[in-house]
């Protein structure tokens, strides 16, 4: 494969990886790590670079949010984590270690047998993510029964009892039904129970609550949340919702235009942010305590094209504080530099700029 | 986008090529192809294969159906050919090659019909003997019965209805709705083997009423069964149905052991079965007979175009062909209501381009320039003299004398008219095209309209009514004569009486005075030669009228496989003989 | 039963009451019957036999009554029972209408279902695999021939098969196939014929309902949940798909049902489509009222079968 090649390239040394492993082909301590992934999808109108050099790493138990607009890679990353991008019309490159085993450069059927066992998916609308002409419970012992040598019977009991545990009523009953006899907040719940029927270790949820309204919402997060103290597993969040991350999360990566803006535990991530991207992100975020009189702060202009990203650091554009350094935003690309443990932001003002913005400018407001 | 008809004759182009090269390379098998002492057109004039061998099965094949098997309820010439296999008339056309088949012979009958009472009575013997498929003899009464049954129109409408016009029965609806067939007066039975017809008015030429059509076959009154009687009509031929005729699917004739050929000299009979199938398409049907899979193309009209263009450039192929005269003329009736002054007439025969004309209707093998309206091989008809026209193949019309007459005419910048034609047959409607550009030259507009033939001789260039409402000036038209003499084919389309409000076969609507009385008077002459001067009399009389335009005696394009014995053109019929028809191997 | 009450008083329409508002008068209509000489004595029998002069409604009350609860047909030498559903007889073979189209749609059932199992098999798997291959020589050589095969009408690939594999090659006897007992091998040039036209549209369906459905959120969520690619391409991805195909499949085999003209007449079996087409040509009036209310008929049940298949398939429909 010619990828493997540039994905070498890439990782020898650019980013300053999350896990500070040396980079190459060595599997990583953590549970799950991924190092300068990358994936692009050429088209007539040129190359799509929907994640353009991310890393980060998770490990079991712990909460991962990712967060960022329509369009910033959160999706895509998750999609290529699970290895389902057609290798036909995407190029994916770098390494994710999951568990000790590399799946960018493995084949798909090893990547197949791990899908649904070992890493599993809740999707952002179940409706159209659950096939319409089969049963909840067929979909459900389907995804069991591939992964597991049992007889049908063994398999649907496990059905009801996911269905019970995800908190359906009569899930005996309803393991008949077909997904549109269910409502928004018990589909959602169903596709958590499908997803979580072979005890995955990892569990990405891609938006698992924004077609629900907000007591359900709070309903399924709890679920998620119990779930995966039950079970022990590493969670990513995907979402574009920072209220979400919050009551979630152990740390956030803040994606924007296929890569990171900032990587910060969620108190971090509130209370000292160093990127202006996440203050446009938390000065857009609506919030119960606030006076009606104050109105929100959305970000400026509309996120970038990822097939001509801006040149320089990718937010130039619709920074407020760009001018600040003398232009160098708008020609140099700035680093992902790690300015405390385990608190990283790639911006070229410097820490003391950006602290005194924050403080100043940024968090009265909030 | 090509347009459909592109794509479709581009696949006609190419399934022709393909089939002339299939033609060319399947000259191996003994059943199709050459053979030694056949030549082209022998077939018009003698026998070819001459055979007296009994046996095999003789296969025809139609793309449609006969218009009905009950032998009084068709119309078709090939039908009433076909039936004369499974029943006999009193009379029937003479079984022999060239102009001896237009004559009638007797077969059920010991002898022709002897007139009295000035030709209003015509008596007729029955040889003894004849039997039919179930072993019952065959009684005069049948005959009755069966020409009783042909008054009831409701029912059996295909066939002819020279009965109904020339018998003395005024007001009997049939044995159908009246039982008592003694109420019918037209025909008498004095014992079981004589049949006296009692005619309104003398009709010398009533031995070809009888003979030609399938009305005086025998009927068994108890084994009718009306409108279905075509279904499973009872044998009295050398040929039996095996179960009943399946319509459009075709049907399966075998011998009839009842059948006496000492009684039968018209009918050679020679394969054991004769099987028939309906509903082949016609280019198909062509392919078998060159292959000899199938013997006969039932219709009797030539082979399709496709085949047309293989036998003629095939010397292999064209040896086994005829093309004998059909017994049509094509011909333009040229309507005496809607251009009433002869001048006017007489300047479209003028500037006819018949070089076109001809050529329209296929040249050499698709027929002869015509001069007398009767063709060629009606009963003593002659060739007579061109009136304002030219039976010349280059002829192209002449517009000097076309304005002449257009000038006397009192028109002498033309007029315009319409003229219609069949739209479904190309070579009316070339024929129609190559007109318009003539008479262009002089001035006569013509306004061509096309109809379907299926309803043009009834309900268009066949209705007054329409012909007058339209304008129609001129159309094409074909006939062919019930029989072979020339009142067969002159008199219903020109006799004023013969003009009748649908399917009018007088569509010129001459309606001379000198003309109706030649036809009144002509049936009590006894002499067929007094007659036949007569009819050229007429005929000489509509030309001169430019009441038509003569055109084409047709000519057709038979293909008879190798395996085919016995064959020769039939005059009577226009086309081979069926029941001398044998099969080799 | 509604629905058919409609076609016929539809069908009823379109024979003699409309053209009778154009013109076209009792005379006319009792022409078609009456054969090459329709005198006034003929036509005037014809019309008293059949009550062509009766007011319209009346005769349309008789048609429905046949149809119904059946009618006796007057031979001359007797009354034939005509049981229900009686269609008439026919003008020119004196048959009855129905026992006709009883005779002849087996052999049309045989054309267009034997033709229906080529090109579903054919078009549906050509259609998945061009769709799983898009963009590769595959996908474009299929779909090349299915344009083809969309752009040919069978006249033309039966006329063609017929010269180079029967005549030509000799590869196939030329055989026909007239009735229900014969081989059903004889047909399988129509077969072959027919199924290539509808084929190639299917496989074009199949390609384009594929590829979409491929898109769809359950397929990622299938392949998520780990399924092996043949699981998710036939049962989660064809399943979708040929759901919709289904309902045209439906409809395309019903209207075939009703006669398969073009193939019929190209490879002269006698089925309905030949029945109809002959009742045409010859003005034969009841078979052709008989034989579009067969097609009528047909497409009405095959649009009630596919209504109650979309029910059986798609859960959705059946639930609401």
């Amino acid at each position: 494969m010619a990828r493997r090649n540039t994905g070498g390239k890439h990782a020898a040394g650019l980013v300053d990886d999350v896990g500070a492993h040396v980079a190459g082909r060595t599997p990583p301590s953590a549970f799950l790590e991924v190092r300068d992934l990358r994936i692009h999808f050429p088209t007539d109108d040129g190359l799509v670079r929907s994640v353009d050099g991310l890393s980060f790493r998770l490990e079991r138990g712990k909460t991962l949010g990712i967060v960022g607009e329509s369009g910033s890679g959160k999706s895509v990353t998750s999609l290529g984590i699970l290895g389902l991008h057609n290798r036909r019309n995407a190029t994916v490159s770098g390494e994710i270690w999951l568990d000790g085993q590399e799946l960018v450069h493995a084949s798909p059927g090893d990547v197949r047998a791990l899908r649904g066992r070992k890493m599993a998916m809740i999707f952002q609308d179940p409706l159209s993510a659950m096939h319409p002409f089969y049963t909840v419970g067929h979909q459900i012992v389907e995804a069991y029964r591939v992964h597991n040598d049992v007889s049908k019977r063994v398999a649907r009991k496990h059905a009801i009892d996911m269905l019970g545990r995800v908190g359906i009523p009569k899930p005996d009953k309803r393991v008949d039904d077909y997904p549109h006899q269910f409502s928004g907040g018990m589909r959602q719940r169903a596709m958590i129970a499908m997803a979580l029927s072979c005890d995955p270790e990892l569990l990405i949820a891609d938006e698992p609550t924004t077609a629900l309204d907000v007591t359900v919402q709070a309903q399924i997060l709890d679920l998620i949340r119990d779930l995966q103290q039950e079970f022990n597993s590493a969670v990513i969040m995907i979402t574009h919702d920072l209220g979400v991350v919050a009551e979630l999360s152990d740390d956030i990566l803040v994606m924007y235009a296929g890569r990171c803006a900032e990587y910060a535990s969620v108190d971090d991530a509130f209370h000292r942010p160093l990127h202006p991207y996440t203050w446009g992100l938390l000065g857009s975020m609506p919030r119960l305590d606030r006076e009606r009189s104050e109105r929100l702060m959305p970000i400026k202009g509309t996120p970038p094209s990822l097939i001509n990203v801006p040149s320089g650091c990718a937010f130039h554009p619709r920074c407020a504080y760009g001018e600040l350094n003398g232009g160098r935003s708008e020609t140099e690309r700035p680093e992902l530099v790690e300015v405390e443990p385990g608190h990283k932001a790639a911006c070229h003002l410097s820490l003391q700029q950006r602290r005194e913005i924050w403080e100043s400018e940024i968090r009265p407001k909030l | 986008m090509k347009s459909p008809k592109v794509v479709a004759s581009t696949a006609a182009g190419l399934v022709a090529l393909s089939l002339g090269l299939s033609a060319c390379g399947g000259g191996d098998d003994d059943n199709g192809g050459g053979s030694g002492d056949a030549k082209f057109d022998a077939g018009s004039t003698g026998i070819v294969n001459a055979s007296t061998q009994k046996g095999g099965t003789l296969k025809m094949a139609q793309p449609d159906d006969f218009d009905s098997l009950d032998p009084a309820d068709m119309y078709y010439a090939y039908a009433l050919n076909f039936a004369r296999l499974y029943s006999r008339n009193l009379l029937t056309y003479t079984s022999k090659p060239g102009d001896a088949g237009t004559a009638m012979s007797p077969d059920l009958a010991e002898g022709l019909g002897v007139p009295s009472d000035g030709s209003k009575t015509w008596t007729y013997k029955l040889k003894r003997g004849m039997k039919y498929e179930d072993g019952t003899e065959i009684k005069a009464q049948d005959i009755k019965y069966a020409v009783a049954r042909t008054f009831d129109r409701s029912v059996l409408h295909n066939g002819p209805s020279y009965f109904t016009q020339l018998l003395d029965a005024e007001g009997y609806k049939g044995p159908f709705k009246d039982k008592n067939l003694d109420n019918f007066k037209g025909v008498e039975t004095p014992d079981d083997y004589t049949v006296v017809f009692k005619l309104k008015a003398p009709f010398s030429e009533f031995d070809y009423v009888v003979g030609f059509s399938g009305q005086t076959a025998p009927v068994p009154a108890a084994k009718d069964t009306g409108a279905r009687y075509g279904m499973h009509p009872v044998s009295s031929g050398p040929y039996k149905l095996e179960g009943d005729y399946q319509a459009k699917k075709g049907g399966v004739w075998v011998r009839n052991p009842n059948w006496d050929p000492a009684t039968d000299p018209n009918r050679k009979a020679l394969p054991d079965r004769i099987e028939v199938q309906s509903g082949l398409k016609a280019d198909e049907i062509d392919n078998r007979l060159e292959k000899g899979d199938v013997h006969v193309d039932l219709p009797g009209s030539g082979v399709q175009a496709a085949a047309r263009q293989r036998i003629l450039t095939n010397p292999k192929l064209k040896a086994n062909a005829d093309n004998p005269l059909a017994g049509f003329h094509w011909y333009i009736p040229i309507n005496v209501k809607t251009i009433p002054n002869l001048e006017c007439r007489k300047a479209i025969v003028y500037a006819a381009d018949r070089s076109a004309m001809y050529r329209a209707y296929g040249g050499e093998v698709g027929g002869e320039v015509s001069t007398s309206i009767q063709p060629p091989n009606v009963a003593g008809r002659e060739k007579g003299t061109d009136l304002y026209t030219k039976a010349d193949p280059n002829f192209t019309g002449d517009p000097t004398q076309a304005k002449a007459a257009l000038a006397k005419c009192g028109k002498p910048n033309g007029f315009s008219t319409t003229m219609v034609f069949r739209s479904d047959r190309p070579k009316e409607k070339a024929t129609a095209e190559a007109l318009k550009q003539s008479l262009d030259k002089v001035g006569i507009k013509l306004e061509l309209q096309g109809f379907p033939s299926g309803t043009y001789t009834n309900e268009q260039f066949g209705s007054p009514k329409f012909v007058a409402k339209n304008n129609v000036g001129l159309g094409t038209y074909g006939w062919a004569p019930d029989w072979n003499t020339g009142y067969g084919y002159l008199q219903p389309i020109s006799d004023g009486k013969a003009i009748v409000d649908t399917g009018n076969a007088n569509p010129e609507e001459l309606n001379d005075p000198a003309v109706n009385k030649m036809w009144n008077d002509v049936v009590s002459v006894q002499d067929p030669a007094a007659r036949a001067k007569t009819y050229n009399e007429i005929d000489h009389k509509i030309r001169e009228q430019a009441a038509i335009l003569p055109n084409v005696y047709a000519k057709s394009l038979l293909f008879r496989p190798a395996n085919l014995t016995n064959v020769y053109f039939h005059a009577g019929y226009g086309m081979y003989d069926y029941v001398n028809l044998g099969v080799k191997g | 039963m509604g629905l058919l009450l409609i076609i016929s008083a539809v069908t009823y329409a379109i024979f003699f009451l409309v053209p009778r508002a154009a013109g076209v008068s009792s005379d006319d209509i009792a022409g078609r019957f009456a054969g090459k000489q329709p005198d006034a004595v003929t036509l005037a029998a014809i019309k008293d036999r059949f009550g062509f002069d009766d007011p319209v409604p009346v005769q349309y009350g008789k048609f429905i009554k046949g149809i119904v609860v059946g009618d006796t047909y007057d031979t001359g030498t007797d009354k034939i029972d005509c049981p229900a559903p009686c269609m008439g007889y026919s003008f020119r073979t004196n048959q009855s209408v129905t026992e006709q189209i009883v005779d002849r749609a087996p052999i049309t059932f045989m054309i267009a279902l034997g033709a229906a199992v080529l090109w579903v098999i054919a078009g549906v798997s050509i259609g998945v695999l061009s769709a799983l291959r898009r963009g590769t020589i595959i996908d474009r050589a299929a779909m090349a021939v299915a344009l083809a095969g969309v752009s040919l009408p069978v006249f033309f690939t039966g006329l063609l098969s017929l010269a180079f594999v029967v005549h030509k090659w000799q590869l196939l006897p030329s055989v026909n196939y007239s009735d229900i007992g014969d081989n059903p091998f004889n047909l399988i040039l129509p077969w072959i014929c027919l199924a290539f036209l509808y084929a190639a549209l299917y496989a074009r369906l199949t390609r384009a309902g594929m590829l979409e459905t491929m898109n769809e959120d359950f397929i990622r969520t299938a392949r998520a949940k780990g399924l092996p690619e043949r699981t998710v391409v036939f049962k989660h991805g064809l399943r979708a798909t040929l759901t919709p195909i289904m309902t045209v499949f439906g409809l395309d085999v019903g209207l075939l049902l009703g006669g398969a003209i073009i193939t019929e007449k190209t490879f002269s079996i006698p089925g309905l489509g030949q029945l109809a087409l002959d009742g045409v040509y010859q003005s034969d009036l009841p078979v052709v009222l008989g034989a579009t209310l067969t097609a009528a008929l047909f497409i009405v049940l095959a649009n009630l079968v596919v209504d109650i298949l979309y029910g059986v398939v798609d859960p959705r429909v059946r639930h609401s």
